[in-house]
């Protein structure tokens, strides 16, 4: 269990990686306006993370009930 | 049957949380009208892949139902196509919010916006079929043979007629769809991740209603026993 939950977290981790790159994004003049101060004052983490907590919170949930019917079926089984 | 198996589960939570943080992290192409809301893509076009996906997996249900009726195969059928419309209401929800802030109208008479709108109505009337019926025998058997009717005429309102005349949305009119922004190979990695992960969420939601219809089944066959 404790050796699934950390490949899972390295399996996040590498697929985020490539975000870090998202920083070195240099805000151009003359091009299309895109939301590059909110990205230089981090204010954009603020913003991610809170639809990380509200996406993890509905999963936590979707995991519970799938749980919750696993435990049901295995009591209807007889 | 749904695979009995949980690592697909793992699999859509990781890279759900994967899409949520590097959809909004990730570099995309600086666009002019777009600019930001381009991020929409990896959130209103997988809807519509999913939906697709699902109600192609209700419509082979159906097929198996007619075949060999057995109320699960009903179950299963009915529960695909259930979420394949909740991932297409949510798909005009969010298609109209993105259409406000590029195109200035939540909704416009443009062929693909329509298509989608009478192809949604035709599986509403799919809801409203199933439950007109006190025999359960004749609701599925007849509601089988209108969901591969509203397949058959929902997908080419979705995928053929808008592109057979002009339309301002990507992918219709000989528009060629995000392919160009696609191309983009920055946006790849984000939007096929976010595809397969709102297609398997689709799958994990059908799954937990169906098996919450089998138990259901199984406790009234019981009190019938």
């Amino acid at each position: 269990m404790k050796n699934s939950l950390r490949n899972a977290v390295l399996l996040l981790a590498v697929l985020l990686l490539p975000v870090m790159r998202a920083l070195a994004q240099v805000p151009a003049t003359d091009t299309p306006e895109m939301a590059d101060t909110l990205r230089q004052n981090g204010k954009i983490y603020v913003v991610v993370a809170v639809i990380a907590v509200v996406l993890t919170g509905l999963l936590v949930y979707l995991i519970s009930l799938d749980r919750k019917i696993g435990r049901l079926e295995r009591e209807l089984k007889d | 049957m749904f695979l009995k198996t949980n690592w697909w589960k793992a699999g859509a939570v990781l890279l759900l949380i994967y899409t949520a943080i590097a959809g909004l992290l990730m570099p995309v192409p600086r666009l002019a009208i777009l600019n930001e809301s381009i991020r929409n893509l990896y959130f209103h076009v997988p809807m519509w892949f999913g939906m697709t996906i699902i109600l192609a997996t209700s419509v082979y249900y159906s097929i198996r139902y007619l075949r060999t009726p057995t109320p699960q195969l009903d179950i299963l059928s009915h529960e695909s196509a259930k979420t394949g419309i909740y991932m297409g209401i949510v798909g005009l929800a969010t298609g109209s919010i993105w259409a406000r802030y590029t195109w200035g109208t939540w909704w416009t008479n443009d062929p693909k916006l329509n298509g989608a709108a009478i192809a949604m109505l035709i599986y509403g009337a799919y809801l409203v079929l199933r439950s007109s019926f006190q025999d359960e025998q004749q609701r599925a058997r007849i509601s089988a043979i209108y969901n591969i009717f509203a397949f058959a005429a929902a997908m080419p309102l979705f995928f053929i007629l808008p592109r057979l005349t002009d339309s301002l949305h990507p992918g219709a009119g000989g528009n060629p769809a995000f392919a160009k922004y696609d191309l983009d190979s920055n946006m790849r990695l984000v939007f096929y991740p976010a595809v397969i992960s709102w297609t398997l969420l689709a799958f994990w939601i059908t799954q937990v209603a169906c098996r919450f219809a089998f138990l259901k089944l199984k406790v009234y066959e019981k009190q019938l026993a």
